[in-house]
């Protein structure tokens, strides 16, 4: 049977070339390895081979013709003994249509629906509560897991005999021993290769960065193994495990150890980012976390370490990935936030509240996945939004929630969305500066001014 | 590049003059006493965040600065009072930046762990551990490209010796040439992890070998030791042999930053390092024996440094505050 001859695709970016040079023509008998033609892409001059055995039965492009598509037949090939009439008998082939690019998403540019968002109570109605600090509560939610699954171990620096840098380890070497509680050399992107490497093979790490800002030793394998291994197996393979430690800002530790990355992981498809404000949460999250069969970075505050909460005093509480916590009910402006943003947000609010500025507060509690149903639904009510994060602002977590209320609830906004953030600055040492740089509960109380024309 | 072999050769005593040795003994001293008002404005709140003293291994910067040349570069951890003292940075301004003010080496911006001088060729107080190590080597390629013949000392920690980084320095060090010593100070723990606990093989500086890379093992707590160690890695590595690994066996007397309690050591085991490795008082004692120095002389030469020290902690207590435009300048160049 003929068999059209395609216009090979010569580098992975290849669109098109041009065809320069035909090394055969009609009638001859090629076999495979035989060089056909010359083609030039934008980079270099290609030889291209025959592949397989025939006889040349029409030439489908001329030499020297530009711009032909990946793709494209450019001849024909008859078996032997077939004769060139066959041609006419298949498709026309002249101009092979180029491969479409798959249509891009259009995105939802319509009057949005009302969204459906879950907004079930994280507890019932009379549940008994105990106080916890978010230290607590982070080593309540993993040696929960640990003693649930054997599976689970925590790998870091200082893990182990020093009980944690930040003692949220504390007590965990003298329950689970040294097999599950391991102390690290000081090689970050060794170990969280080496973790990765066990979550393919069916555990559950736990990796503990003393903070997050040596997290970027091992960025590689958090994003490259971590993060896309899943999809790259097609499916077989993931890494079901947990990085965690302190993010952000803790107390005048200067630039190199002051980094809110809730952005920078945000971004990445194949991670689930987790930042609790809350040790409920915190703990709920946790062992969500642990549960996930993705890898989940989970963004704790040095500065909230030692915050006292309630926490439900059951057996295993778990709070759902996705799921925004509405802490206040207002009518006026929604104020969007997360981790420690939230203490601003509910300090501005309860502030505001005293003038009648009616705020409503919600939580992200995970920023990917994000409830931005939960966002959308709280702006059609208020038609406000001011965002709060520490972390920078060109590409912060509050920069994509109004680009989503832009495109799904434009038409609900009264005012332009305000993301307060941390100042486009590394983090200065000195006192005075370092308040400078870090968001401010002024600050959100000035942007709710701001959207609400007060 | 022929193979080098790995040495250990005990540093011979070099002689030095009645003048050197004082000298030695007022650069450790005001380390000492630097640090230990460091250690007392941290208490009182003028200092924040991290704080990592050098108290005990004032030796190896001291040696090793015997062993510079005006021009020669080095760079080091968070750990770095000491190293900016010995290279002859001002007290006033390395105090000033751990109080945070306009009138630090980095107007305030740095802090304890990041100050730098242009100057003094000193590049750093680095936060992230070993990440100085590829930096001492970009400085040092920078050196041999401009063929200058300075040398660079690269300092960091037992712990910082772990991370990938340094192997993949040292190998292009020596691949290339490069005129860097890697100084790692060996103080037996990172942070509370002791060197067992972390490190296959002890013998760290050993770790050159399989790249070709000299390397020796030096008494930390023995200054003359530590200059005749730095003599042989300078002259080896401004004969343009390539790089050099010095370990110095050192001690630190002080938890790991101001907040570490050091539960993971007895204090028997701090208290027998003091009291018979003091780098310090080993010198004081040669001066005293050897008769080079008479007691008051050595009162004096203390006397001299406390009036230098308090008065840092005075420049830097009334140095104001960095001007609030500061926060948006230096970030672009
Ligand atoms: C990449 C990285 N990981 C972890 C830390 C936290 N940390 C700071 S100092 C330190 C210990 C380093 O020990 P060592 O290298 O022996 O130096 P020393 O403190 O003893 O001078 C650790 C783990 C850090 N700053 N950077
Ligand atoms: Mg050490």
């Amino acid at each position: 049977m003929a068999t059209e001859i395609l216009m090979p695709a010569l580098s992975p970016t290849m669109e098109e070339g041009t065809l320069a040079k035909w090394m055969v023509k009609e009638g001859d008998t090629v076999k495979s390895g035989d060089i056909l033609a010359e083609i030039e892409t934008d980079k270099a001059t290609m030889e291209f081979e025959a592949v397989d055995e025939g006889v040349i039965g029409k030439i489908l492009i001329a030499e020297g013709t530009e711009g032909v598509k990946v793709n494209a037949a450019i001849a024909v090939l008859l078996e032997d003994g077939e004769s060139a009439d066959a041609i006419v008998a298949s498709a026309p082939v002249a101009e092979a249509a180029p491969v479409e690019a798959a249509p891009a998403p259009v995105a939802a540019a319509s009057a949005p629906a009302a969204p459906i968002v879950d907004t079930s109570p994280d507890w019932p109605e009379g549940t008994p509560m105990k106080q916890q600090t978010v230290r607590e509560a982070i080593r309540e939610g993993m040696s929960e897991e640990m003693r649930r699954d054997d599976t689970v171990f925590l790998m870091g620096e200082e893990v182990a005999e020093y009980e944690g840098a930040y003692k949220i380890s504390q007590g965990m070497l003298a329950e689970f021993g040294p097999k599950r509680i391991i102390d690290t050399p000081i090689t970050e992107h060794g170990f969280a290769g080496v973790a990765t490497g066990a979550s393919f093979a069916g555990l559950r790490p736990v990796v503990e960065f003393m903070t997050f800002n040596f997290a970027m030793q091992a960025m590689d394998h958090i994003i490259n193994s971590a993060a896309k291994t899943l999809y790259m197996s097609g499916g077989q393979m993931g890494a079901p495990m947990v990085f965690r430690g302190p993010n952000g800002a803790a107390a005048r530790v200067g630039a190199q150890h002051s980094q809110d990355y809730a952005a920078w992981f945000m971004q990445v498809p194949g991670l689930k980012v987790a930042m609790p404000y809350a040790a409920s949460d915190a703990k709920g999250l946790m062992k969500t976390a642990i549960r996930d069969n993705n890898p989940v970075i989970f963004l704790e505050n040095e500065i909230m370490y030692g915050k006292t909460f309630d926490v439900p005093d059951v057996e295993d509480y778990t709070v759902p990935f996705g799921k925004a916590r509405i802490w206040r009910e207002g009518n006026d402006v929604t104020i969007v936030s997360f981790g420690i943003g939230m203490t601003y947000a509910l300090e501005a609010a309860d502030k505001l509240a005293e003038e009648g500025i009616s705020v409503e507060v919600l939580d992200l509690r995970t920023i990917r996945p994000m409830d931005t149903a939960a966002i959308i639904k709280s702006v059609m009510k208020t038609n406000r939004c001011v965002t709060v994060e520490e972390g920078w602002p060109q590409g912060s977590v509050g920069s994509y929630i109004s680009s989503v209320l832009m495109q799904e609830a434009f038409d609900y906004l009264d005012a332009p969305v305000i993301n307060c953030t941390g100042k486009d600055v590394p983090m200065p040492y000195a006192a005075n500066l370092e308040r400078h740089a870090l968001i401010t509960t002024d600050e959100v109380i000035a942007a709710v001014r701001q959207v609400t024309y007060k | 590049m022929a193979a080098r072999k790995t040495t250990k050769q005990p540093a011979d005593k070099p002689n030095v003059s009645a003048d050197e040795l004082k000298a030695l003994y007022k650069d450790m001293l005001l380390i000492r006493r630097f640090e230990e008002k460091a250690g007392q404005l941290y208490g009182m709140g003028l200092i924040g965040g991290f704080c990592h003293l050098y108290i005990g291994q004032e030796a190896v910067v001291v040696g090793l600065e015997a062993a510079a040349e005006e021009g020669d570069k080095r760079v080091t951890s968070y750990r770095d009072h000491g190293h900016m003292l010995a290279c002859g940075m001002d007290a006033n301004g390395v105090m000033a930046e751990l109080t945070g003010r306009e009138g630090g080496y980095s107007k305030g911006k740095g802090g304890s762990m990041h100050m730098f001088s242009k100057e003094k060729h000193f590049y750093g107080g680095h936060g992230i551990v070993a990440a100085q190590v590829p930096l001492g080597a970009g400085l040092a390629f920078a050196d041999k490209y401009q063929e200058n013949g300075r040398v660079t000392f690269t300092y960091f920690g037992d712990g910082a010796a772990n991370q990938g980084q340094v192997y993949e320095t040292f190998n292009m060090a020596a691949l290339w040439d490069l005129p860097c010593i890697s100084v790692i100070e060996n103080n037996q723990y990172a942070m509370g992890t002791s060197q067992q606990r972390s490190t296959s093989s002890a013998e760290i500086y050993e770790r050159g070998k399989s790249f070709g890379i000299p390397g020796e093992a030096v008494d930390g707590m023995d200054v003359l030791a530590v200059k005749a160690a730095g003599e042989t890695a300078v002259a080896h590595c401004r004969s343009g042999k390539g790089p050099y690994i010095l370990e110095i066996k050192t001690y630190r007397y002080r938890g790991h930053s101001m907040s570490d309690p050091a539960k993971y050591r007895t204090r028997e085991e701090v208290q027998k390092m003091r009291d018979e490795r003091d780098p310090i008082e080993q010198v004081r004692e040669m001066l005293l024996t050897g008769k080079h120095a008479t007691e008051d002389d050595l009162k004096t030469i203390d006397k001299d440094i406390k009036a230098v020290v308090n008065e840092s902690a005075e420049f830097a207590k009334n140095s104001p505050e960095p001007a609030l435009e500061e926060l948006w300048t230096d970030i672009y160049a």
